[in-house]
């Protein structure tokens, strides 16, 4: 039993991770209806530029300031690079966005080096008794930051002038734009966002073992998770994220003793099994909107 | 009565749509590839080994290219799972046609057409067991699912060790024997480098007429109808799920093709390759080369394969540009920098890719020296 509360807490922790990463994909794709591959890219910037900050300005406030940071990197990228494709195919946008993630990957790689960086985290492997169970601190706190970030950014969108708009663009573009709303800025806004969750989601991956050159896989799970819960919905990601996080930790404790014929490491791609799984059931994942068309 | 099919002195009025979609319609067209084979036949006595190998690397990758375009530049259906059927082609070769080793599995035919084949229409069986994914699905749901597919291949091939060897190690690609002549080895006349040039040259050639001569027919009309707007297309009597499996399995035949000779150059390939990176190579050969075009990928995929060894070059050039692993700016980066800054230059520049520019050449010189 306490095993299986143990794999559950992992599983929630790197869920959340997932979570995070997830809600950003599906703002930029609610927005723009583009999948942004660039995520990769800002989540490993983020955890790297922690890793430089942290000694100067403790750990809290590498956090906030790599988040801003990283934010407008994403605004950036969206002003001069993303922004000239407005209107064209969203595919040849999701590619561009490959490229975005190529270069910014290269050039932060350069800033690692060979060796793995540590984000000086507050936590490291320490464990803690919860429920009888002995569980890594840094999961707990990234299910609670994860609540406490998505609550605010449910709020937000809920309860503000600038979430509104967002949600209205959403729903539809032009008649946004007729009712004054910026829709550039709407854009900008969402990559931001995107970019500052991605930024955190990093530096929850690198507490523990580090930054190195292969940390950028970890943000590709969100994939799945934003397929599974859907892609026009916030929830959805959130629900999604969990999901594949405590699929894996699951896969990863249990499926040695009870399906070894699946091969070592089968936790790692189990999301993507599920994914499949969900998708030949729901073409439109768990929550999302299935599609009228009309010529 | 037979209508003339031309008129003396006009060469490009066409009097049939079957004349205007011709294989090699215009006068200018015949005289350029007919040109450029004899060059890319001369090419193997003028030019050293090494070159000739990195071109014949790039010819197989052409032949995915093909592949990957008829799937996503004409059909519409975009794949990021290219990756993994390249390797179910390069596995069926080489455990077909290696020899069966304590440590590898291999039936020992060696025979290339025989695993050739095979090796393009296991690819290719995968590719009808994928379709019925992708007619449920649309646009980026599809290209998330595929990705999914290059994980899941991945983490099989890196289990499955008798296979593939295992991660790290890898098993020999397979063995090109053509007539009892092993084109891995040098004899007499040619060496190896010059044999394998010409194979997979005569290869290219062949899935590349194939390719034109599928996308110009009802077939390919259909294809293109499915990209366009398939609801559209199925309105007008198109079969949606027969084409979108078509196009799927005749992808997946010439990727499997391209995998079981991708590897035959080098000798050695490793369950590691077959990444989510060589897929995007892929889809990067497909738009830097133009979307939609059967020569365009040819260009695309030849760009993206000699694109390493151009940047190697540019030490020399560029003084500035360190050749090792130390420095500021080394040429690792600098590489794979590029391939991120051509993608984004192509799409928002020139999307219709290598080809488009091409196009623009071709009708500048068409009506010089007036502009129009």
């Amino acid at each position: 039993m306490d095993e299986f509360l143990q794999s559950l807490i992992r599983g929630l922790g790197t869920g959340s991770i997932y979570s995070l990463l997830a809600l950003g994909f599906v703002i930029i794709y609610k927005s723009t209806q583009v999948i942004s591959f660039a995520q990769p890219a800002f989540m490993l910037a983020g955890a790297v530029l922690v890793s430089y900050l942290s000694p100067a300005v403790s750990f809290v406030g590498a956090v906030l300031v790599a988040a801003v940071v990283i934010a407008v990197l994403a605004l950036g990228v969206e002003r001069t690079v993303l922004r000239p494709m407005v209107g064209k195919p969203v595919f040849v946008v999701a590619i561009i966005t490959i490229g975005v993630d190529v270069v910014v990957r290269v050039v932060t790689n350069a800033f690692i080096g060979l060796d793995v960086r540590q984000v000086g985290d507050p936590w490291g492997l320490n464990t803690v008794n919860f429920l009888g169970a002995e569980v890594q601190q840094r999961y707990l706190v990234m299910i609670a930051t994860t609540a406490v970030v998505t609550v605010a950014l449910f709020a937000f969108f809920r309860y503000s002038r600038i979430g509104l708009a967002m949600r209205a663009v959403a729903y539809d573009q032009e008649v946004a734009l007729a009712q004054g709303i910026s829709v550039g800025s709407v854009f900008a806004l969402s990559w931001a966002l995107a970019g500052g969750l991605a930024a955190l989601a990093g530096v929850f991956v690198a507490t523990g073992a580090g930054v190195d050159q292969q940390l950028w896989i970890v943000a590709l799970k969100a994939l799945p998770a934003i397929i599974l819960g859907g892609l026009e919905s916030l929830g959805g990601a959130v629900v999604g994220g969990l999901a594949v996080g405590v699929v894996e930790s699951l896969f990863g404790t249990y499926q040695g003793d009870f399906a070894p014929w699946l091969g070592s490491n089968f936790g790692l791609v189990a999301p993507y099994a599920l994914m499949l799984l969900v998708l030949l059931v729901r073409p439109y994942g768990l929550f999302g909107k299935k599609e009228v068309e009309r010529l | 009565m037979k209508r003339p099919t031309t008129i003396k002195g006009r060469p490009e009025l066409y009097t049939s749509y079957k004349q205007d979609m011709g294989f090699l319609n215009t006068r200018p067209k015949r005289a350029w590839s007919g040109g450029l084979v004899v060059v890319a036949l001369v090419l193997p006595f003028m030019i050293t080994d090494d070159l000739l190998q990195l071109l014949a690397t790039g010819f197989v990758a052409a032949i995915g290219a093909i592949g990957l375009n008829i799937v996503t530049g004409y059909a519409g259906q975009v794949s990021l799972g290219h990756a993994f059927f390249l390797a179910i082609g390069a596995y069926t070769g080489a455990a077909l046609s290696g020899p069966e080793t304590g440590r590898v599995i291999g039936f020992g035919i060696t025979s290339l057409p025989i695993w050739l084949l095979a090796s393009g229409l296991v690819a290719a069986l995968f590719g009808v067991l994928v379709a019925p994914v992708a007619v449920r699905l649309r646009g980026l749901y599809l290209a998330i699912v595929t990705l999914g597919l290059v994980f899941l291949g991945e983490h099989v091939f890196r289990e499955w060790t008798s296979l593939t060897g295992g991660p790290g190690v890898g098993r020999p690609a397979a063995v090109p024997e053509l007539f009892g002549v092993r084109l891995d080895q040098d004899n007499g006349m040619f060496t190896a480098a010059q044999q394998l040039y010409l194979l997979m040259f005569v290869l290219l050639v062949i899935f590349g007429v194939l390719a034109r001569n599928l996308v110009r027919s009802r077939v390919g009309r259909a294809f293109a109808a499915v990209r366009d707007r398939d609801l559209a297309a199925s309105v007008i009597g198109v079969d949606l799920t027969k084409y979108k499996v078509l196009a799927f399995a005749v992808s997946s035949f010439y990727a499997g093709v391209a995998g079981a000779l991708l590897f035959v150059v080098n000798g050695f390939f490793d369950p590691g390759s077959f990444n989510l990176l060589l897929s995007v190579q892929y889809i990067a050969m497909v738009l830097i080369g133009g979307a939609g075009t059967i020569s365009g990928a040819i260009m695309g995929a030849l760009f993206i394969t000699l694109l390493p060894r151009i940047t190697r070059e540019l030490p020399t050039v560029l003084p500035f540009i360190s050749g090792d692993a130390t420095g500021v700016i080394t040429v690792f980066q600098l590489e794979a920098v590029l391939y991120g800054v051509l993608i984004i230059v192509f799409l928002i520049v020139e999307p219709r890719g290598l080809f488009g520019i091409w196009v623009r050449v071709r009708n500048y010189w068409r009506t010089w020296p007036f502009s129009y």
